[in-house]
């Protein structure tokens, strides 16, 4: 029996388990949708169907039963894995082949998902749009000439399209919620420490987390079952309890507290964004939530901040990319000038203006009104929500003031770029989990997202939430124009 | 320093060529007269968190939801040094070592 393209991962596991269909058929169907869609979306960088169908054949003899067991999963390709490239969208790493797994490609694979391809990022995951990957950018299914936000913007684009059912991303500052909302699928950004960035190529280290990106709220709770948990290559992964994700919750939202502040959507969001967002909280609210008002004071601050923290931690983690160990070299003379034209070869323009401006922070001089005083507002940050999550369960904006928003149109605007992250680089520096779900369209069919923070390891209730959300409308069942099953080769 | 001191950034080119050596990089003319007037107008942006009142306020440069992971410091297998080797652009394969050009 073949499923459909858009068959959930849960459905896909059980289609095989039930033996109407094998791995092997499923991950055939993706490498299919793949090589007729993707000319015209680029969401991967590389797939290797091979090496996919060689272990699909090998869980069809093993016949095991693994939560994802069969489901082929997309990878943004800052993920590190065994054997298959990883640029994470950058010249400097072509070529390069990690020697590990990521922890997360191990524990999806554990449970029985088959890698299927890695997919397009903005280069080190530092964008909105992909159009900083410097192997050319992925296109929206809903519109091609738009961007499909960023920078997990190809698994966005694998998903959204009917490629894959399931791929990760990373999040910093809003990378797999935002390009969720611009596709019309769902993303979770985990708590900080609940998934091990082991094997992540790191961006920002006190920020970054990996997550899912998925057709349903109910499988992106799957993948994060899969890969959550402690690790010990990761001190900063917590033994926190697991993700108990109840599914359906017999009394609507009755007794969940919704906060909502009205006070940072005041300028700057687009109309049919807006009411979009009116409209799903009146949903909310119809569901049996207490909808009500809340202040975050400082979070007028959270973009500035977010672009000081993150660039400065930034230009310490890029330090690494020397042309030593992996990836491009560029031969010189000596030892400084090859570090130095290496670096310069090899990153693209985005990621340059990160460095130095993350550099710039960090030097004598200008550290205490830079750097320090970021990281002193990300704490009256985090203070304030820690506040307003002490008398609301979780609190609701927009994932993104606009939608997806024309390629090419705001690339040579660093500016303008970093502003649209408004609503999702809070919870990053929080530490706070946040997912984004389906929440209508604007009157040109691009997709609006609504977007969920919860309390520190409170997965479980802000998915509860989407998921009773999901239930109550039927934007996730929208498929965009530009679909894998229905593209000819 | 006083807030008042960054604030209405001008980046001189010899500001933006002594941040790119810290940073390793080599800039052409164009990028830096690019990045001069980008960064000007980041960073002047960026100053509007002067305006947050963080006097006594400790630092957040970390999140740490719950304490460090301990795990016990014991000896385990880590990668092969000849498997390190393979993805390097130069190595001495013999003496199991990543070779680079001279320092001076």
């Amino acid at each position: 029996m073949a499923l459909s393209a858009f068959a959930s991962a849960a459905a896909i596991r059980a289609a095989i388990a039930r033996r109407e269909t094998s791995a092997e058929e499923v991950c055939r169907a993706a490498l299919d949708r793949i090589a007729r869609a993707d000319d015209a979306l680029h969401a991967f960088l590389h797939v290797d169907a091979d090496r996919a169908l060689a272990r699909a054949r090998a869980l069809d003899a093993e016949r095991g039963d693994g939560a994802l067991y069969g489901v082929p999963v997309a990878l943004k390709d800052n993920i590190s894995t065994r054997d298959v490239p990883t640029t994470a969208g950058s010249r400097i790493l072509d070529g390069y082949r990690p020697v590990y797994n990521a922890t997360v490609v191990d524990r999806l694979e554990q449970a029985g998902a088959i890698v299927i391809g890695k997919t397009v990022c903005d280069e080190f995951a530092m964008g909105s749009s992909t159009e900083h990957c410097a192997y050319g950018p992925a296109r929206n299914p809903w519109n091609p000439a738009r961007a499909p936000g960023g920078s997990s913007g190809g698994s966005a684009v694998a998903v959204a399209s009917g490629m894959t059912p399931l791929a990760l991303g990373s999040d910093t500052g809003g990378s797999i919620r935002q390009p969720a909302a611009f596709c019309g699928i769902v993303g979770l950004k985990p708590t900080y420490g609940r998934v091990s960035r082991y094997g992540l190529l790191a961006f920002a280290s006190s920020l970054d987390q990996i997550g899912p990106l998925s057709g349903s709220v109910a499988d992106a709770a799957l993948a994060l079952a899969a890969i959550e948990g402690p690790d010990p290559r990761d001190a900063t992964c917590a033994a926190a309890p697991p993700t108990r994700f109840g599914g359906a919750r017999d009394r609507g939202l009755r007794g969940v507290r919704i906060g909502v502040p009205r006070h940072l959507l005041d300028t700057g969001v687009d109309a049919d964004v807006a009411s979009a967002f009116e409209a799903a909280v009146r949903t909310l609210t119809d569901l049996g939530a207490a909808v009500e008002p809340i202040e975050l004071p400082h979070s007028r601050f959270a973009v500035p901040v977010y672009y000081l923290v993150a660039t400065a931690e930034a230009s310490a983690n890029l330090a690494r990319y020397d042309g030593v160990r992996y990836g491009l070299r560029v031969p010189a003379e000596t030892l400084a000038e090859m570090f130095t034209g290496t670096r310069s070869a090899g990153f693209g323009p985005e990621v340059k203006r990160r460095i130095m401006l993350g550099t710039y922070a960090l030097s004598a001089g200008y550290y205490d009104a830079y750097y320090r005083k970021a990281q002193q507002v990300r704490t009256l940050i985090r203070q304030d929500f820690d506040e307003a999550l002490a008398s609301v369960d979780a609190i609701a904006l927009p994932t993104s003031p606009t939608p997806a928003f024309g390629l090419g149109e705001r690339v040579d605007d660093p500016l303008a770029m970093y502003v649209a992250d408004v609503f999702t680089v809070a919870a990053p520096l929080a530490g706070l989990p946040a997912l984004s779900v389906p929440a209508g369209f604007t009157r040109d069919t691009l997709p609006v997202g609504l977007q969920v923070i919860g309390r520190a390891w409170d997965e479980a209730g802000i998915l509860g939430i989407g998921h009773a959300f999901e239930q109550a409308t039927d934007w996730r069942t929208r498929r965009p124009p530009q679909r894998a099953d229905l593209a000819s080769a | 320093m006083l807030a008042s001191d960054v604030m209405a950034t001008k980046l001189e080119r010899d500001d933006v060529l002594r941040v790119a050596e810290l940073a390793h990089l080599s800039l052409t003319d164009a990028e830096v007269e690019t990045f001069a007037r980008q960064l000007a107008a980041i960073l002047d942006w960026v100053n509007q968190i002067q305006e947050a009142d963080t006097a006594g306020v400790p630092p957040t440069s970390h999140i740490a939801a719950t304490e460090a992971a301990w795990r016990d410091d014991a000896e385990t297998p880590s990668i092969d040094r000849a498997r390190a080797l393979d993805g390097a652009p130069d190595p001495a394969r013999e003496a199991g070592l990543f070779r680079v050009p001279t320092v001076r």
